[in-house]
């Protein structure tokens, strides 16, 4: 199968400190993938140049085929890639309803003729597709109960989940999540995951996501990339790669290491 | 729930109140015009604010829709009311169009300084420019409609009606857009821009847009002006001008369409008031209501029947 999104010899340097060494990763469409590795790895500079918010220094990045290298995060959105946040990046005083109604307009005005979607509607009631859908939206992802709070007042978790639903809501054919469940309780973590994994499921959209628990990594993806100091340690299937020396010495390791240090001080 | 929207019903309402008025009390057609006037600049202001941007500089394009209309007037002999409102609009959402490409780029203060310069460069040309006056300006002759007069001392309420018709329809217009996805992307880009552009809009196309919408508004606030007062002259560009629309923005408050009308009849009525009673101080009677709506209505005069409503339903 081609790939849907394809990565090669990505290099991005901050000054001296070199974020991506080469980095080269094919995407095959439809499959969720989990990128792992310790801060620093290269892992955010990778989906930040994806994206559009970096520039690589050298290196391509093609997406279905066309090269995105050069393109402006609104362009890469149009194509079909849509993210979400380490730090939820919502409309705080607009309501859970509102935020999904912006998202879907946006889709509505970029797949219509300009001409068309410039036109104001002074008709009443004309908005009442968007809210159905937007309605089905948040029935989805469990946010009906919040539709009219403003997201800047909601708990964490919910702002995690309405942060994924309104990349979902922007139709993408990849959804790229970064840490959907960093700052999110432990008994929450597996409820968000599940969730978003169902909607996704729906929608037959490939799904990237930046994640450092290891639970959640191998119950969810299909497919692990391990970062190590912008590189690619390993790659492959869950079981593979969680279970690869190296990246149990330097990632996986890490972490239990840090879990019992923390026991240990407490 | 949603409430259900009354908006149109308010403003139907309010059209034909304001006409019945008119009719009643000729001795308030001059500043219930003027007020209708200001209001349509304050609607396009109010857009901008919605979107987290303080336009400082709205006499700009105010100031321009009124040496539009009194120069068809004095320069080409054109009188036709409609033909100079339609120039007024014409010229403040061309200016604000080549503006607008160096103004979407700039947020904050840099956009509220921006916008202010812009308007002070104007003030200072027409200072200069004997041609149309320079300090003193030039007076404005009575406008026709199908070649009768309109305005002036004696068919001042055939103006103000047409005044009426056209804020009606401004503010209905704004408040459909608001429910379109490009309106709705005013709160979403005072909110977050980056979420905006993550979610595949164009942060400043759509500021352009809403600059232009503004200052098309301006425009026909200027021309609308000039003809009710009868006269023109640069302080309509100065930055006290500008200043005071956002004065009246914030007394509205960005709840409704209908708030910029409101805020701009009160703000007249206090000036006017202040004025006659202590002609030394009114400034400070001014600046005293405006600390009060502050302190006491935050969200301006509008959020007044928000109160009563929610009194009223409880």
């Amino acid at each position: 199968m081609t790939p849907i999104l394809d990565a090669q010899g990505l290099c991005k340097k901050f000054g001296a400190v070199t974020a991506a060494w080469g980095i080269s990763i094919a995407v095959e469409p439809d499959t969720v993938v989990g990128l792992i590795g310790t801060n620093g790895a290269g892992k955010t500079t990778f989906v930040n140049m994806v994206t559009g918010y970096l520039k690589p220094d050298t290196g391509i990045i093609s997406f279905k085929g066309r090269d995105v290298t050069a393109l402006h995060p609104r362009q890469i959105t149009q194509l079909g890639i849509c993210r979400s946040f380490q730090i939820p990046q919502l409309y705080d005083s607009l309501t859970v309803l509102e935020n999904v109604i912006v998202a879907l307009g946006i889709v509505l005005r970029n797949s219509k003729p300009r001409r068309l979607a410039r036109t104001p509607k002074i008709v009443p009631g004309h908005g009442t597709t968007l809210m159905a859908a937007a309605e089905t939206m948040l029935a989805r992802f469990g946010l009906a109960q919040y539709r009219n709070s403003p997201a800047g007042v909601l708990p964490e978790g919910v702002r995690k989940l309405l942060d994924i639903a309104v990349a979902l809501a922007v139709k993408p054919e990849m959804l790229i999540l970064d840490e959907p469940t960093s700052g999110v309780s432990s008994d929450e973590k597996f409820g968000i995951m599940d969730t978003v994994m169902n909607a996704v499921r729906s929608e037959g959209v490939t799904v990237l996501f930046v994640e450092h628990d290891m639970e959640i990594v191998s119950r969810y993806s299909k497919r692990v990339i391990a970062f190590y100091e912008g590189r690619v340690l390993a790659d492959g299937a869950p079981a593979h790669v969680l279970g690869d020396p190296d990246v149990r010495k330097y990632i996986v390791g890490g972490q239990v290491a840090v879990r019992a240090e923390d026991i240990a001080r407490a | 729930m949603k409430r259900a929207d009354h908006t149109l019903l308010v403003l139907v309402v309010a059209l034909l109140a304001l006409l019945v008025i008119g009719l009643l009390l000729p001795k308030w057609l001059f500043l219930l015009t003027l007020s209708l006037g200001k209001g349509l600049v304050v609607l396009g202001l109010m857009l901008l604010l919605r979107t987290g941007l303080v336009s400082f500089g709205q006499g700009l394009f105010y100031c321009l829709g009124a040496y539009a209309v009194g120069s068809l007037g004095q320069f080409f002999g054109i009188k036709d009311v409609l033909l100079m409102l339609l120039t007024g609009v014409v010229i403040g959402s061309v200016i604000a169009f080549l503006l607008g490409f160096l103004m979407a780029k700039y947020r904050d203060i840099f956009f509220a300084m921006l916008s202010l310069a812009f308007s002070m460069i104007l003030y200072g040309l027409l200072v200069r420019t004997a041609a149309l006056g320079s300090t003193d300006g030039f007076n404005v002759a009575p406008p026709t409609l199908f070649r009768r007069p309109i305005g002036g001392e004696q068919h001042q309420f055939a103006l103000f009606a047409l005044a009426c018709v056209l804020a009606f329809v401004a503010a209905l217009v704004m408040h459909a857009y608001f429910e379109t996805p490009l309106g709705r992307l005013s709160p979403a880009i005072r909110d977050n821009e980056i979420r905006v552009e993550y979610m595949g809009a164009s942060v400043r196309q759509a500021i352009h847009v809403k600059y232009v919408i503004a200052g098309a508004l301006a425009g026909l606030g200027g021309a609308l002006t000039a003809m009710t007062v009868g006269h023109i002259d640069p302080d309509l560009a100065y930055w006290t001008t500008s200043g005071e629309f956002i004065f009246v923005a914030i007394l509205s408050g960005t709840g409704s369409v209908i708030a910029p009308f409101l805020g701009a009849f009160v703000f007249e009525i206090i000036r006017t008031y202040a004025y006659q009673y202590s002609p030394n101080t009114w400034q400070l009677v001014v600046g005293s209501a405006l600390l009060i709506v502050i302190v006491f209505l935050p969200a301006g005069l509008w959020s007044v029947f928000g109160h009563l409503r929610r009194r009223g339903s409880s």
